[in-house]
């Protein structure tokens, strides 16, 4: 399929959920969707630089704040807070995604020369280090807090959160549509040739480091602009729940589970860990939901390494190898081990 | 503020002791970071695990917190002994230590705050000891028992662990590890055992850390995500697995933190490991006494 088919595809049924949604006549189904939203965006925004290029973001949570404050910075700015509605939310995706884009830059740009691993504890530490600001710089709030006042209704749409599920909705079918994109472009394979071996890809004369300083400048974007919209979702924003490792582990989680390789395993890893939280937040409680998290996520990577997706390829090749076996590999024929036997494990 | 001499050398004097205190934190990092190149994040959660064990230990019978850590570090060795058989087994031995090894010592990391948030809940915790109390005067100098007792033992912890590198088999084994684990093979010792006491001892070390964390400052689960910029910061600053350099990093870093609290107050303090760390990757990335 090509990218622009794609796109519309993916739209009509964004669309086909909305006008699902709008039906129901509930706000509720918006206020749940919208988190699942979110975690797709979030977590496809981290599997292009995690899933495509190998390098950890432990930072989620410090991206999708930089660009909540960036909201919080404007709807300040423009103060009196008596038109407060003024700003378009793609706007405020743009300068959030801006925001984060630019310090995901420089922080690439410090650490991504390094191993993996100091690019992964710079993101942690940043989480930190951005939370000390916030907390220090009051005109957003400081440590108490900001409010946000939302406006109590759209013109066409009916309540806000209608209009910012709308809003989340298109970006999500954006930044999946980017992910594909990338998957299947030069920019892609040059990703995937630093996952799986980055001296033999700088030995080949595949450019790392540039290569590696997009990803995580459009990583970090693409969080930047799923957390622009949500102070205007939540209200009050606070910066110890803002910086929480939730988004960090969520982030993690959604794309291990689901598949790194693919744009779809982040999205289906969303779907289903996000559906199983509510769930477990609404019936049981939110501290047990992180933890079954936790759990799930350690269980994934030790035993389904590659994910929903690895389980499938892997069921979908092993039916065919069966095939295979039973009607046209004997083992006495020439070369025939070599086609079927998998490479042995290469010793650590 | 206009500027003390008093208030410098009080800044100064409790930076070098937090720092020693510091270099207890980071040497579990140091070992399994530095020497064995296992990126483990979750070593934080581990020295809360110990802060916990050593308050309900001080609580229910009253023992004195870091004895109750020496009695611990066994346990606490034996833990990181099966985390390791773990890692190893699911992910070293597969060579996806790099992206799935990291996801699973961050969920490690939260599975062991979520639980002791859900069991102790978010109070602040803390223990009582008889050096707890008392400070020391000398002259305009303050120095509070609190933090002197874990400087000291501390210290004595990373003279012993030094010792324990440089003068034994064992520790001369770990070393040799992480510069060629083939050669090691080849002397007919295990790679994966050496590796396997050296993460063990790691771990350990945290029971201890654990403990004087707790006599140093009230503990809630989150504490330890403060520690994690830190203890790498240190780690790297330090050189990655030199044990002096990182009493020599920790100390700088507890300085520094400890002047910037004083005059430019405590809310800042923790942007300070994040400063060192950027910069030390920036300008130097093999750090102080890189090997």
């Amino acid at each position: 399929m090509r990218t622009i088919p794609f796109f519309l595809i993916s739209l009509a049924i964004a669309g086909l959920v909305f006008i699902a949604a709008f039906a129901l006549d509930n706000d509720y189904y918006f206020f749940a969707g919208y988190v699942v939203l979110q975690y797709i965006v979030l977590s496809t925004a981290w599997n292009i630089l995690g899933g495509y290029c190998g390098y950890v973001n432990f930072g989620t949570a410090a991206f999708f704040a930089l660009g909540a404050y960036s909201t919080v910075t404007i709807y300040n700015l423009i103060g009196n807070n008596e038109l407060p509605h003024v700003i378009p939310i793609p706007v405020l995706m743009l300068v959030g995604g801006v925001v984060s884009g630019i310090v995901g830059f420089g922080m690439g740009y410090l650490t991504l020369r390094l191993r993996g691993a100091f690019f992964s504890i710079a993101t942690l530490a940043l989480a930190v280090v951005l939370e000390t600001l916030v907390v220090n710089w009051d005109f957003v709030g400081g440590s108490r807090g900001a409010f946000i006042i939302r406006p109590e209704n759209m013109p066409v749409l009916g309540s806000y959160v209608r209009y910012l599920f709308l809003m989340m909705a298109l970006l999500t079918v954006c930044s999946l549509t980017i992910a594909r994109l990338i998957e299947r472009s030069r920019l892609g394979y040059g990703f995937a040739t630093i996952r799986d071996d980055e001296l033999a890809a700088e030995a080949s004369g595949v450019p790392t480091l540039r290569l590696k300083l997009i990803a995580t400048t459009l990583s970090g974007a693409l969080m930047g602009m799923a957390g622009a919209p949500y102070p205007y979702y939540i209200g009050y924003l606070q910066p110890d729940s803002t910086f929480a490792l939730d988004y960090a582990v969520n982030a993690i989680a959604m794309p291990l589970i689901g598949g790194t390789t693919s744009w779809v395993g982040p999205l289906i890893g969303a779907v289903l860990l996000d559906s199983l939280q509510q769930i477990i937040t609404v019936t049981i409680s939110s501290a047990v939901n992180l933890l079954i998290v936790g759990c799930i996520l350690v269980a994934f990577v030790i035993i389904a390494p590659n994910g929903i997706l690895g389980l499938v390829h892997k069921y979908l090749q092993h039916r065919g190898d069966d095939f295979v076996g039973r009607r046209k590999v004997d083992p006495d024929a020439p070369g025939a081990a070599t086609d079927v036997g998998a490479a042995p494990e290469a010793p650590s | 503020m206009i500027f003390s001499f008093d208030l410098l050398i009080n800044a100064i004097i409790s930076g070098i002791l937090i720092g020693g205190f510091y270099a207890a934190v980071t040497s579990g990092v140091s070992l399994s970071f530095g020497i064995l190149d296992i990126v483990n994040i979750a070593h934080p959660a581990f020295i809360i695990l110990g802060s916990y064990i050593a308050y309900i230990v001080n609580a229910d019978l009253g023992f004195d917190p870091i004895l109750t850590s020496i009695v611990m570090m066994p346990a606490f060795y034996l833990l990181g002994t099966a985390i390791y058989q773990v890692f190893y087994i699911s992910f070293e031995k597969r060579g996806q230590e790099s992206l799935r090894g990291l996801a699973f010592f961050f969920g490690l990391l939260f599975i062991t705050e979520v639980s002791l948030v859900l069991y102790f809940g978010v109070d602040y915790r803390y223990v009582n000891a008889p050096y707890i109390g008392p400070t020391w005067h000398f002259g305009t100098v303050d120095v509070p028992l609190r933090i002197m007792v874990p400087c000291l033992v501390s210290l004595m912890l990373m003279a012993g662990l030094q010792l324990l590198l440089t003068r034994t088999f064992i520790g001369r084994a770990i070393m040799a590890v992480a510069q060629d684990q083939l050669a090691l093979r080849l002397m007919s010792v295990d790679p994966i055992r050496i590796k396997r006491i050296a993460f063990g001892i790691s771990i350990a070390t945290a029971s201890l850390a654990g403990a004087f964390l707790i006599i140093i400052q009230p503990v809630e689960p989150s504490v330890g995500r403060d520690y994690i910029g830190r203890i790498f910061a240190i780690c790297v600053l330090g050189g990655m697995g030199s044990l002096p350099g990182t009493v020599i990093a920790a100390i700088l870093v507890g300085v520094v933190e400890s002047l910037t609290s004083t005059f430019y107050g405590p809310s800042w303090a923790p942007a300070v490991s994040f400063g060192f760390l950027l910069l030390t990757l920036a300008v130097r990335p093999a750090g102080l006494l890189g090997r």
